[in-house]
């Protein structure tokens, strides 16, 4: 029996480590902890309610701007404001975290996920006119590789021509995710760290020459996305269709859903949303999602066990360093005390049990085109068409929505800051479920409690020894060769941890896993 | 063909830094990735967690020999503060003999032999978010650490919450086009005056509001930001004059105040964000004088 220690896990957002028993090349116990702790709630106790918008964006700058969202839904509500936001405010919030998705999306799969199944090494042979690969082959013949080499070797199977021209998109994307921040920062001032979006809409007003140079940035990133991202994702399913069967996880997925269609219902869960709220798995069936039965659990956690099992609006961090069994400062949140992956796998399917036609179709004629199951979906690859299809979604809904904005008419409502409040805001960052809790108590903050999408997916094992969704992923793999554990970073990638958003610390002398030892 | 080497290290961060320089256009992180940079130079970006193909112990290790092996000669990148709290387990960075390194280490380790550290980001100039009250890990910047550890090898502040690509890359090219900055060419922060020479409030298209007192009174009207909250009056940086993302837009000319993002004083002493300046502010840098 061997220990694998991958640390740091690269080619994701923030510091995380996976420690994995190998017996008989399979995993048996798998183990992830993040290595960084901030503390931003404990930052944002005291301050102005208002600078929540801000301070949280910063918790992560790869997804701001779905910080900056959940911000603002949870002051909007706090602020007796919900109902109240302009329809101009609404639809550019819209935008700008679309807009942020695709970005996102796009840097996922070419560059923090390609690079397991993509070699860029083969364009040293390469002979043609296309400049990127011409300028790639010229690197590679001055001999330093950093930062493509070191890598895990051994399971680069494109064929030549495929690769090549992947490695040529690769570069193309890096132009494509900048658009898709450009485009962004037409109504969101700047990226990373939006300062569009605050509590009672936008701030800025929508004129046309802006409305016309998003339309335009939009028709390039969708072309992009329907001519190559798909067609790429397509391709690595076809010359790796065992990863369509690895890393199946907990089989439960939950979305809060987002993208507000209709501003007038104070109450997220019944609000009309792009993606609908809700809950699923393997036997895709719908269910509504109830917020009151989020709780986040710290058996494993180094953290007092007097506050395990609370709502996150009744959250705290009391820190416990030295506490017997813990292995992580990852929280875990469970929905009714079970294991739920969030993502856009979970933000797709949710919404395509929903029934909701476009989605259905898209997925179930992709599928068809493919030659893949349903099933198959929860797998490594699964989530990763999962994210391009969501991607298409997304952007063809962005382009009916910038028409419905009225030019020159305001974005934001004004409001009252009140002395005591509570608000919640709920929405998808790329990555998937993200929840703010607030707390006001006179006219500052009292509480503020995160729960992000990389604490459902990272989270180590439960009250009720569950282990989380990536936990889950990694377990039962087969490793073909323990020096190049590739099996293992391809599931956790397929996750895009964001462990900026998720984590909370290390411990000072590591764990042992031979106390979780099943041999 | 110069090769500069390059080590990234994240401490403390959120990796916007990283995404800000991913948002490079002229060079583009392509051109700075791949290409010569300039002429004859090219920046070989050894380690960068969030763009190398490798994981664990191997890319450790190209870490650790290029500290070695390039003694005096490699670029030292840091994106955010440094934990200094319980002699820095808050954040750690692979490992050594089976126990996880601290940032802390890593730090100083690496920043001893380097060429140059360029501190890049709010966070490893200044301290920025993670060390705002009340500091729940005793972030300290970089500056700071290597002053502490009398380690003397030069120091090049880049703040920003993000920085602007151009910050970075302007400053690195200028290394490689002309060697290290002088001492003339940074302001008492140690930024390069060519960035951060100037306050906002000089070069705002909306001053001319200012001077006539005409005062935007809530999101979204015309008018100065400054009641709104705006720190420009404050802040050191040319963002006017450069606009944000290939020029598309910029923080107040998107009706947004000013947070100073760039300054040591961001965010504690400019907080609450959208309230007006007071009295109780630092007395303001004077980055553009000298």
């Amino acid at each position: 029996m061997g220990k694998i220690i991958i640390d740091p896990v690269t080619r994701i957002e923030g510091h995380l480590k996976i420690e994995v028993v190998v017996e008989n090349k399979e995993v048996k116990e798998a183990r992830s902890s993040g290595t960084l702790f901030r503390g931003l709630e404990l930052i944002l106790r005291g301050r102005d309610p208002r600078d929540a918008q801000q301070i949280t964006q910063r918790i992560c700058g790869v997804c701001p701007t779905s910080h900056s969202t959940a911000a603002a839904l949870s002051l909007d509500s706090a602020f007796g404001i919900a109902d109240k936001i302009p329809d101009n405010g609404r639809i550019i919030r819209n935008l700008i975290l679309g807009a942020a998705h695709i970005a996102d999306h796009i840097l996922h799969f070419y560059h923090l996920v390609a690079l397991d199944y993509v070699d860029v090494t083969e364009i040293a042979k390469y002979e043609g006119n296309t400049p990127a690969l011409n300028s790639i082959r010229s690197f590679i013949k001055r001999g330093e590789l950093g930062p493509f080499i070191p890598r895990y070797e051994g399971d680069y199977r494109l064929p030549d021509k495929v690769n090549e021209q992947a490695v040529a998109h690769y570069v193309q994307a890096f132009d494509m995710r900048r658009k898709g921040q450009e485009m962004l920062s037409l109504f969101g001032g700047k990226m990373p760290h939006n300062v569009g979006i605050v509590p009672g809409g936008v701030t800025s007003t929508p004129t046309v020459d802006k409305i016309i140079s998003f339309l335009w940035r939009l028709k390039e990133l969708q072309e992009f996305i329907d001519n190559v991202y798909i067609p790429d994702v397509a391709a690595i399913t076809q010359a790796y269709p065992d990863y369509l069967e690895i890393g199946h996880g907990c089989g439960s997925l939950l979305s809060y859903g987002a993208y507000e269609l209709d501003g007038k219902e104070p109450d997220l869960t019944k609000r009309k949303r792009l993606f609908k709220p809700g809950i699923t798995s393997t036997d895709l069936s719908f269910n509504g999602l109830k917020p009151d039965k989020i709780a986040e659990e710290v058996k494993h956690s180094w953290y007092s066990d007097s506050i395990s099992g609370r709502h996150p609006s009744q959250g705290d961090i009391i820190l416990n360093e030295e506490k017997d069994g813990a292995y992580s400062w990852i929280k875990s949140p469970r929905y009714e005390g079970k294991v739920y992956e969030a993502g856009p796998l979970a933000r797709l399917m949710v919404t395509y049990v929903s029934g909701k036609p476009e989605v259905k179709s898209l997925v179930d004629s992709t599928l068809a085109k493919l030659s893949i199951s349903i099933d198959a979906m929860f797998s490594v690859l699964g989530r990763h068409l999962a994210r391009a299809l969501e991607t298409k979604f997304i952007a063809d809904s962005m382009a009916d929505w910038l028409l419905e904005l009225k030019p020159n008419e305001p974005a934001y409502v004004s409001y009252e800051l009140p002395q005591e409040a509570t608000g919640m805001g709920l929405t998808e960052a790329a990555r998937g479920a993200l929840g703010h809790w607030i707390e006001i108590k006179e006219g500052k903050i009292a509480n503020y409690q995160v729960v992000t999408p990389t604490s459902w997916n990272a989270s180590p094992i439960d009250d009720r020894e569950q282990p989380g969704p990536i936990e889950q992923a990694i377990t039962g793999a087969k490793i073909k060769d323990e020096a190049n554990p590739f099996e293992i970073v391809r599931i956790v990638r397929s996750f895009d941890p964001c462990l900026a958003c998720a984590v909370h610390l290390i411990s000072p002398k590591g764990h042992d896993l031979g106390a979780y030892c099943v041999c | 063909m110069k090769e500069y080497p390059a080590i990234w290290l994240q401490c403390a961060a959120c990796t916007g830094c990283s995404v800000s320089v991913l948002n490079a256009v002229n060079p583009s992180i392509k051109n700075l990735l791949i290409d010569e940079v300039l002429p004859g130079r090219h920046i070989n970006l050894r380690f960068h967690p969030t763009v190398m193909a490798g994981s664990g112990a191997p890319v450790i290790k190209v870490m650790e020999d290029t500290s070695k092996q390039k003694r005096g000669d490699y670029i030292l990148i840091v994106e955010g503060a440094i934990p200094t709290a319980k002699n820095g387990i808050h954040g750690v960075v692979g490992e050594r003999a089976g126990k996880p390194v601290t940032m802390l280490s890593r730090v100083e380790e690496l920043a001893k032999d380097a060429l140059v550290v360029i501190a890049l980001g709010t966070c490893a100039a200044f301290g920025g978010i993670p060390a705002a009250h009340p500091n729940p890990t005793q972030c300290l910047s970089v500056s700071d650490i290597l002053q502490a550890q009398g380690i003397d090898t030069p120091v090049v502040n880049i703040p920003g919450c993000p920085p602007h690509p151009d910050w970075f890359v302007g400053t690195v090219a200028s290394i490689l086009f002309s060697g290290l900055p002088k001492p003339e060419d940074l302001d008492e922060y140690r930024r390069p005056k060519a960035f951060y020479g100037q306050l906002i409030h000089e070069n705002c298209p909306r001053r001319a509001y200012y001077d006539e007192n005409k005062f935007a009174k809530k999101l979204g009207d015309p008018g100065c930001l400054y009641e709104l909250g705006c720190k420009g009056s404050v802040t050191y940086s040319d963002c006017p004059l450069r606009l944000w993302n290939n020029g598309v837009n910029w923080c107040i000319a998107n009706g947004s105040p000013c947070i100073g993002c760039t300054e040591p004083s961001f965010p504690d002493e400019v907080s609450p964000l959208y309230e007006k300046i007071t009295a109780a502010l630092p007395e303001t840098p004077t980055g553009g004088s000298s």
